[in-house]
């Protein structure tokens, strides 16, 4: 027994039943640590292998000729062939999230609107190419759309095309590759949203004598927005950061951030100017996060009522 | 499988509970004889739950001790107190059968396999449930369940029985059949037994004595009978049974409702703040005449009158503009004696019958 | 029942258009598998010919099973080491309630939130430090870090659908916290155990970008091997390889789908 333990036996015999506070307290804490304890192998797996590293390139790009320096992010603010860089993958990024809401919102909207048996079977056609690994679907689009692949195969027996259309190693055949790739994250979020929407909201506007299509102006459209806003935000930030699609479907005619860090780091080994772009192409992801996660907070909010 | 350990005594010493600044228990002095049906009564977030997760162990007090046969178990871990519990959902464990289920506090005490047999088959004979032996949980109905969970929690002997708003999941008819049920099972057991409750007729029906707690406070420990009789604060008047109260003040020694003295024959409990009149509606009786004395009197205008099947509930309006409620039997030479809606009535209430209570304990 | 809200006659743009838009997503995965029976070098849909010339290229080329290999022994190394651990903290931080401990969750998610490609870089600069570049536990470790995360989401939501009483229930009946985890929880937490350790493996056997940095030359994955494939020529071997991906993505994928669902 502890000494707090004999003392507060004393205490006790003396009549004070409540002096065993600091014991009860101790043994409290040490419950909480043993919890806690479990998932410190996780922690630090996680800790050294993925927060360490990411720690360590945060301080590279701080760092020029040994000593601390600003020089890597003056760098990408003054050269023109950075500023170009971010600014494709800025626009890239916001093109493809505006391509997969004109294509998915119609359908999550649809899906919605479905009995619950029939959108979970049309569902399984957005989740097989959402499970199917990424470097296969990428691989997909490049003998679809390569010179002689399918699409300017059949295009050219149409009669459409005299000549095959260069699909692919360029900016269109990224851009059909991302958006593929980033749909089902836009499509599930919007219709798990949908999905909640009461649809005696809809004939309640009805019959205040709202027209279908005002009435899923004024009342359906507001109510989808936030889990839409999910969706697109996190389609955004996916694309930011993306690599191995642009990489292979680009063909090094577009030149994204991720693909610039790997060039830098992996080929020319200049740690510091791809950690600068690193902490730039993190912080921007974090931050998109940050701000999506009370977006969808606020999505759950309503969800409730 | 009458227990033949002999039962325990339990008390909660100066036990308090503490999240940050909030005091889900504050000072719990309480003391629970051996083989007493004891009840924690309370509206919910009074501390009441909280306090039997402390006796069970699953939580531990901020301060204070807990000893159960005179000795401290406060800091003992709940698979050595040797203690049945029973929750609100059951808690049985679905990938179990009914025997397995019933089986495990004596797989987990390393029993022989012939004295599981025989001690599971004699739980679930107590409960009335032997068919029932090899039923997966998903194939019974919400009593049996609530069975099974009490033949689980009694197997083994335990010390103590505890049980946490056993029967709120039940509908009303079972509810009382299984409320009769536990009585007798605690009779034959006679395991002491803590039983939490928000249902205040459930605590008066099952008890032995009731502990009334709110504001993480024991509030009256009492019989139900007493404890009806003779509430202790405004809260224990409201929340034991029907009542209205009416606002009464100290006027030169003695207690009056606005400008009328009140005959009591009963010690007004010692408390805090204004005091309360206490009447419940069906020891009121129906004057014509003057009130003889020793009798209060109230006169207003019947408000209205509802049916509800073996009683009826008239609602008066008093001259002073309180309301105050009247229940009578539904024979049919009571109603007719009774005034109708909008009609003048006079009500009395004996002395012995009248409660005054403060508004809170000192 | 589910009445349309607007006659099916006045939708039918909204119709054509959502197929169209279901066409396009799954269009890709379901001309891959046809056209790895191509008989022919330059691979067309529909294919001219039939054969399984492409299948018997890869069962007999050494370097695809040895990438095969590799990534099968990661992808099930990575799922023995990251389901235990992604348990134990699943359970250790839904049981403490803690600031700290929902501090915890947060981090444990992170590794999901940070660009792969930030990942692959910080990652491939630790190894080199400490000599873990082309190791199988190198490899490991990396991947694990993205499939605790999988665990220990899917064991956190079956803990939310488990009823705690359960565990105390048992406790109170004798069994010590541990022996009530084994004999209570975990059989019943079995179905998100199970998801998670398929999401796992499924992470490492496609994960591509932190292996472009971290396996090279005899310790290439399957994935690094394809995506050095199809950067130099389109090797129609790939699109075998692919087809047996999208059968094992699809059906481990789907059946974790259906367990978390029955849970």
């Amino acid at each position: 027994m502890s000494a707090t333990g004999i003392e507060s036996l004393a205490a006790r015999r003396a009549g004070r039943p409540d002096a065993n506070a600091p014991e009860l307290a101790a043994d409290e804490r040490r419950e909480r640590l043993h919890l806690f304890g479990l998932s410190l192998p996780a922690l630090l797996v996680i800790g050294i292998v993925a927060f360490l590293p990411t720690a360590w390139l945060f301080w590279l790009s701080f760092i020029d000729e040994g000593s601390f320096s600003l020089a890597h992010y003056e760098r990408m603010v003054r050269e023109a062939s950075y500023l170009r860089i971010f600014w494709s993958t800025f626009e890239i990024s916001a093109v493809v999230t505006v391509i997969a809401i004109l294509l998915g919102y119609p359908l999550a909207y649809l899906l919605s609107q479905l009995s619950e048996r029939a959108a979970s079977l049309l569902l399984i056609l957005v989740l097989v190419p959402f499970w199917t690994s990424l470097l296969v679907r990428t691989y997909a689009w490049l003998v679809l759309l390569q010179r002689r692949g399918v699409i300017n195969d059949w295009l050219q027996g149409l009669g459409l095309v005299d000549a095959p259309l260069r699909l692919v190693h360029n900016y269109t055949g990224t851009l059909i590759g991302m958006t593929h790739i980033m749909l089902p994250f836009l499509i599930l979020p919007t219709y798990a949203a949908l999905r909640t929407i009461d649809r005696d909201y809809l004939k309640a506007a009805a019959s205040l004598g709202a027209s279908p299509l005002r009435a899923f102006w004024t009342v359906f459209f507001p109510l989808s927005l936030p889990g839409l806003m999910a969706g697109a935000l996190l389609v955004f930030v996916l694309c930011l950061g993306f690599y191995v699609t642009p990489a292979l479907l680009g063909g090094g005619r577009v030149l994204l951030v991720s693909m610039k860090i790997q060039q830098n780091a992996g080929m020319y080994f200049e740690w510091g100017a791809a950690s600068a772009m690193g902490v730039i192409l993190l912080v921007a992801t974090l931050g998109i996060f940050w701000g999506l996660g009370r977006l969808v907070s606020l999505d759950r909010v309503m969800g409730e009522r | 499988m009458a227990s033949n350990r002999a039962s325990v005594s339990i008390a909660f010493r100066s036990i308090s509970k503490h999240y940050g600044t909030f005091k889900a228990l504050d000072r719990i002095e309480l003391e629970i004889e051996a083989g007493e049906f004891l009840t924690l009564l309370g509206p919910s977030g009074s501390g009441k739950t909280t306090l039997l997760m402390l006796l069970a162990g699953f939580a531990r007090p901020s301060s204070g001790v807990i000893e159960v046969a005179g000795s401290d178990i406060t800091r003992m871990p709940p698979h050595r107190r040797d203690f049945g519990v029973v929750f609100q959902n059951y808690a049985l464990f679905p990938h179990m059968s009914v025997t397995e289920n019933v089986g495990y506090p004596l797989r987990m005490r390393r029993c022989p396999r012939e004295e599981i047999d025989r001690r599971v088959a004699d739980a679930l004979e107590l409960v009335q449930l032997g068919h029932l032996a090899e039923r997966r949980i998903d194939q019974l109905s919400g009593g049996q369940r609530q069975r099974i969970a009490l033949a689980r929690a009694v197997v083994f002997s335990p010390r103590v029985l505890l049980m946490d708003e056993p029967l709120s999941a039940l509908d009303k008819k079972l509810r009382e059949q299984m409320q009769i049920e536990i009585r007798h099972l605690h009779e034959r057991l006679g395991i002491t037994t803590i039983y939490v409750t928000h249902d205040q007729r459930e605590a008066l029906t099952m008890s032995d004595r009731v502990a009334v707690i709110d504001g993480g406070r024991l509030i009256q420990l009492e019989e139900p009978a007493s404890l009806y009789a003779h509430p202790a604060t405004r809260f224990v008047a409201d929340f034991i049974g029907e009542s209205t109260l009416l606002p009464v003040a100290r006027q030169a020694g003695r207690f009056a409702y606005g400008e009328q003295p009140v005959s009591i024959a009963n010690p007004v409990p010692p408390g805090a703040g204004e005091h309360w009149l206490v009447v419940r509606p069906e020891r009121l009786v129906l004057l014509d005449g003057a009130a003889p004395d020793g009798i209060n009197r109230f006169t207003g205008t019947v408000e209205d009158v509802v049916f509800q099947g073996e009683t009826l509930l008239a609602r008066v309006r008093l001259a002073t503009g309180d309301m105050l409620s009247l229940r009578r039997d539904t024979r049919r030479e009571v109603m007719a004696g009774l005034p109708r809606t909008g009609e003048p009535i006079s009500l009395g209430l004996a002395a012995e019958e009248t409660v005054i209570v403060p508004e809170r304990a000192p | 029942m589910h009445e349309p809200f607007v006659p099916h006659s006045r939708r039918l743009w909204l119709y054509a258009f959502a197929a169209l838009v279901l066409v396009f997503l799954v269009a890709p995965v379901f001309i891959v598998i046809p056209m790895s029976f191509s008989g022919a070098q330059f691979l067309t849909f529909p294919p001219e010919s039939f054969s399984l010339r492409w299948y018997r290229n890869y069962l007999e080329s050494p370097e695809w099973l040895a990438a095969t290999w590799i990534s099968l022994k990661a992808a099930v190394l990575t799922t023995l080491v990251a389901t235990p651990l992604g348990i134990a903290a699943a359970y250790g931080l839904n049981a403490s309630r803690t600031r700290l401990a929902t501090m915890a969750q947060v981090a444990l998610v992170t590794p999901l939130l940070i660009p792969v490609i930030i990942l692959g870089v910080g990652v491939f600069y630790l190894y080199v430090q400490i000599g873990l570049v082309n190791t199988l536990l190198g490899l490991v470790l990396a991947h694990s870090i993205l499939a605790i995360p999988f665990v220990m989401v899917t064991v956190t939501a079956g803990l939310r659908q488990f009823d705690l009483n359960q565990e105390r229930v048992a406790r109170s009946l004798g069994a010590t916290r541990l022996r009530a985890f084994m004999t209570v929880t975990l059989p019943q937490l079995r179905n998100s155990i199970v998801a998670g350790g398929l999401f796992a493996f499924i992470t490492s056997l496609d994960e591509v970008v932190i292996a472009l940095f971290i396996s090279s030359g005899p310790q290439s994955t399957l994935t690094r091997r394809m995506f050095s494939g199809l950067r130099d020529q389109v090797d129609p071997t790939i699109a075998a390889v692919s087809s047996l991906l999208i059968v094992l993505s699809v059906a481990l994928l789907g059946t974790a789908q259906l367990l978390q669902r029955r849970r």
